[in-house]
């Protein structure tokens, strides 16, 4: 190991990921990962948001009451999904309409309230940006990593261009058939759960007692 | 026969967890006993009864477009809407519980404000939004049917927790990797269910 204590930005990417080693913001992650391009702009998506959220929590952190601070995350984070969904709408509307209600849902994503709980609210804003770019881009890894086994497998392309039935008809064979299971909702839980099962036998201190 | 046709539809094929993955956050952290699980489900299923029919209402009337003149078109502000009527009625509930079942809220705990973030209950909405139901009557019935899927696949998932505590698992699979691969088991069983018709 060449670092004991993982940094602000360097931690979430792997050692301390959102999606699988805090177990936060699972329903998305599953949800939009049958293609690659969808699970991408998901994952920038929610690291703008998560990195502006995190900013402006953080600024405010001062002078919000703390009986009130979850409407004021919440409303914070609303009004920045709104921002990016019409963005979406306007500049990449066929994505829009495949993670259909999926961006509306990156405001109940537990990934944006636990980070803005557990780090901006007693943070200044510079770390706290880095924390919201590194978790964000931790959740857009993961999103990678499971939209390219089912994209792979499940359609035999990858970003929409198509790779092993091309490779099969050059080489002469025909017939090849995709594997049907992988698109199908059960694929990512599986993959997740075996991402999390490497994980935890290279990182035992991970591991349930 | 509509209505009953959606009840189904909603619980078994279109289940908010094998499905559509809402509500993974709260399904993985409070399925570790039975009892706990179906509270929360109750919780869930009573929440989604009355924000949905509530949202449906604001999104036929306010968010409307041309709804407060020509040309005014608010419907972009419906995920804001949505999400403040939801943490106001989930507030509300807690209270209630808090007041009436003591027993019940010192077992969920920390996870009832939470349902307010709960991606099952703004994700009802959202769907329902998508949906376009022709009345209020839908609306309630998909919320109905929605949370008992979950509830059921709370419970379920809940059981075999409980069981998996007495059997031999490699230590990297223990907990989460084990109920992630038991939940993509479950949903594989599910699929029998689609193309049911009433």
């Amino acid at each position: 190991m060449a670092e004991k204590k993982p940094g602000v930005f360097t931690g979430p990417l792997w050692t301390n990921n959102p999606v699988v080693v805090q177990v936060l913001g699972i329903c998305s992650a599953l949800a939009v990962t049958t293609q690659m391009k969808p699970a991408l702009v998901m994952g920038i998506s929610l690291t703008c948001v998560l990195a502006f959220a995190n900013v402006i929590i953080s600024l405010l952190r001062n002078t919000i009451p703390n009986r009130i601070r979850i409407i004021v995350q919440l409303v914070v984070v609303a009004a920045l999904v709104i921002i990016v969904n019409q963005i979406l709408k306007a500049y990449a509307f066929e994505v829009s309409k495949q993670l259909s209600v999926y961006v509306g849902l990156i405001i109940t994503n537990c990934i944006l309230m636990g980070r803005l709980e557990a780090f901006a609210l007693g943070n200044k804003p510079w770390p706290a940006l880095l924390d919201g770019l590194g978790n964000g881009l931790g959740y857009a890894i993961i999103l990678f990593v499971v939209a390219t086994f089912r994209e792979f497998f499940g359609s035999g392309t990858l970003f929409g261009f198509d790779v092993i039935a091309r490779f099969v008809n050059e080489a002469g064979y025909d017939g090849y058939q995709n594997c049907g299971f992988f698109v199908m909702p059960s694929a990512a839980l599986i993959l997740l759960g075996c991402i999390i099962w490497y994980l935890r036998a290279k990182n035992p201190d991970l591991q349930d007692k | 026969m509509e209505y009953l046709n959606l009840f189904v539809k909603s619980i078994f094929i279109d289940n908010m967890i094998f499905a559509l993955f809402l509500g993974m956050c709260s399904y993985l952290a409070v399925s570790k006993t039975v009892k706990t699980a179906v509270g929360l489900g109750a919780a869930v299923t009573f929440v989604l009864l009355v924000t949905l029919p509530v949202n449906y209402l604001l999104n036929e009337t306010v968010l409307k477009p041309g709804y407060f003149g020509e040309g005014i078109d608010l419907s972009y502000l419906s995920f804001i809407v949505f999400i403040a009527v939801i943490a106001a009625i989930v507030q509300i509930v807690e209270m209630v519980v808090e007041k009436f079942f003591p027993a019940l809220y010192g077992s969920l705990g920390i996870f009832l404000p939470l349902i307010a973030v709960n991606c099952a209950i703004l994700g009802g909405s959202l769907f329902m939004q998508q949906k376009e139901f022709e009345n209020i009557g839908y609306a309630a019935v998909y919320a109905l049917g929605s949370g008992i899927g979950w509830l059921f696949a709370i419970a379920c998932i809940a059981a075999i927790r409980e069981k998996l505590s007495y059997s031999h698992i490699p230590a990297p699979l223990k907990g989460l990797g084990i109920t992630f691969i038991a939940t993509g088991l479950m949903a594989i069983a599910f699929l029998s269910f689609s193309g049911i018709q009433l």
